[in-house]
């Protein structure tokens, strides 16, 4: 009988909050440490929290197979309550969340009506565009992916009622998720204060378009969106159910998990395809024999793109737009010949994972063809190749997020040529924050293609 | 007969139906349920389809196994 050995503690972090300052700068080389040190199983200090990080397909499959009784993931994200506001839960029962996937606009037979709103979408962010130009990434593909997020997800008539001062706001909400929440959520530091400052902005835009719902209720059933629903529901005494700040934090919630990650990932493609122009040149090419059927965007982005596709799959492992996925534990276990004790964190880290050259080999490299039939890294290791989480809890918006990457790129790359507009290797990730967001600037400059 | 197999790990499944907008034939989901598979050995002729069923499965609760004849 073996003796199970307590988890090893990473070095260093031996001030107030142990690790907290090092993961508020460099998260993932704290966490590349602690896999370097402890092995697949291994602990960092976050204030009075001990997180276990697990790495590797054996741990990942103990994290990702855990049922919520098991290892709960409601209180692992203290940094979302003041941005969903009180009253708004962060997750649901499983029973609850599968019953609300059958009935969510994730289900697959909606995607033809989303992959035809996200064109419309993307249409409408450059038809102010000139001949040529220079765009912020962050700035164009946030606010894209606002506009994209709200028309599919609450209604295009809510959409239709948004201008840029949502998306700003929006933004200011992700920046408020510095690892101090894991000390406090409230504590008097700037971003958090523009955090509370941006909340009550967004609730008064809502309640603004509160108002003209209410002064001007639709007859037609059939013209309603989730907002008329939502306003016209009253309580017991007749009063409005829901204040405009629950919708407010309603609709945060509904759009959090697909903006920053869609935002993200939507710039980092263009970025890598830039970077390896004999790949971008080759989806071009892809994308013009594809269309040359002259089916629309709502057909091919529903269908396999298989350069393009390969790219985002590539792009994602090389950045994944969550670094860290974590839970607490619920009762104890042993994981690897370790125990984890009922309270603990327990954190896995795609970050990590993704680039673990045991089955990743040459991790570093942006090699598309890693996914290629018989290669098929991501299928092959699908503990560990984990953008999107894996098993149970796999991210319910990746076919949506792939649908909309596919969309966006079909119109773009066919209206403009792009190129960097500073150099490769100065794009990066601010890690600073919880809500990783691509460091700025971001430049890149497009010009508009000429049809032969 | 085939020469594959459909597996599903049901400890996976979540009920998304993603797998029989791909292929009807040959998997069902009901309401509140976990994937059926309809006929777990499809004919060669329709590997790219069952192919496509199987990877756009959001929780890879599927697999395709070949066997041996």
């Amino acid at each position: 009988m073996t003796a199970i050995s307590d988890v090893t503690r990473v070095s260093g972090g031996h001030d107030e909050h142990g690790h907290l300052e090092e993961f508020r700068t460099d998260p993932i080389g704290l966490m590349r440490r602690v896999r370097d040190e402890c092995g697949e199983v291994g602990a960092f200090q976050l204030a009075d929290k001990k997180v276990i990080l697990l790495t590797g397909a054996q741990a990942n499959e103990f994290f990702f197979r855990s049922a919520d009784d098991d290892l709960d993931q409601a209180e692992a994200y203290p940094f979302m309550t003041p941005i969903f506001g009180k009253g708004v839960v962060f997750d649901a029962s499983p029973e609850r969340r599968r019953e609300m996937l059958h009935n969510s606009a994730l289900r697959g037979d909606h995607m033809k009506s989303h992959a035809r709103t996200i064109e419309r979408e993307v249409r409408r962010m450059i038809e102010n565009w000139c001949d040529s130009g220079e765009i912020d990434l962050l700035e164009f593909f946030a606010e894209l992916t606002i506009y994209t997020s709200t028309a599919c997800l609450i209604g295009r008539k809510f959409r239709d009622q948004l201008d840029s001062r949502f998306a700003h706001y929006y933004h200011l909400l992700e920046r408020g998720t510095d690892p101090l929440c894991y000390v406090d959520p409230y504590l008097p530091i700037e971003s958090f204060r523009l955090r509370d400052e941006a909340r009550e902005g967004l609730v008064a835009l809502v309640a603004e378009i509160m108002a003209t719902r209410i002064s001007n209720p639709p007859n037609d059933k059939t013209q309603r969106d989730m907002l008329d629903v939502l306003v016209s529901i009253k309580d017991d005494e007749g009063n409005p159910r829901f204040s405009a700040d629950e919708i407010t934090g309603m609709f945060i919630s509904l759009m959090f998990a697909g903006h920053h990650t869609s935002s993200g990932t939507s710039s980092w493609v263009l970025i890598e395809m830039l970077r390896h122009p004999e790949m971008y040149a080759e989806v071009k090419d892809e994308l013009a024999e594809l269309y040359a059927d002259g089916q629309e965007v709502s057909f091919h982005a529903l269908r396999q793109i298989p350069k393009l596709e390969n790219i985002l799959k590539e792009t994602l492992r090389l950045h994944p737009p969550l670094i860290i996925l974590m839970r607490v534990a619920q009762d104890e276990f042993e994981v690897a010949g370790r125990p984890i004790h009922k309270g603990d964190f327990v954190a896995a880290s795609p970050a990590v994972s993704n680039r673990l050259a045991e089955d990743f080999p040459d991790p570093d490299t942006f090699d598309p063809a890693r996914y290629d039939k018989p290669r098929e890294e991501d299928v092959i290791h699908r503990w560990t190749w984990i953008p999107f989480g894996a098993g149970r809890h796999r991210c319910v918006g990746a076919a949506f997020a792939t649908m909309q990457i596919k969309a966006i790129f079909s119109v773009l790359l066919r209206e403009y040529e792009f190129d960097l507009a500073q150099p490769a290797d100065s794009y990066r990730n601010d890690h600073t924050k919880m809500v990783v967001q691509l460091a700025r600037p971001a430049l890149v400059r497009y010009r508009k293609r000429i049809k032969e | 007969m085939g020469s594959y197999r459909i597996e599903v790990d049901l400890d996976l499944c979540q009920g998304h139906a993603m797998c029989e907008l791909e292929a009807p034939d040959f998997f069902r989901v009901p309401k509140r349920g976990t994937v059926e598979i309809l006929d777990a050995e499809p004919p060669d002729d329709v590997r790219s389809a069952i192919e496509l069923a199987v990877e756009s499965c959001p929780t890879r609760a599927l697999s395709i196994k070949d066997q041996e004849n």
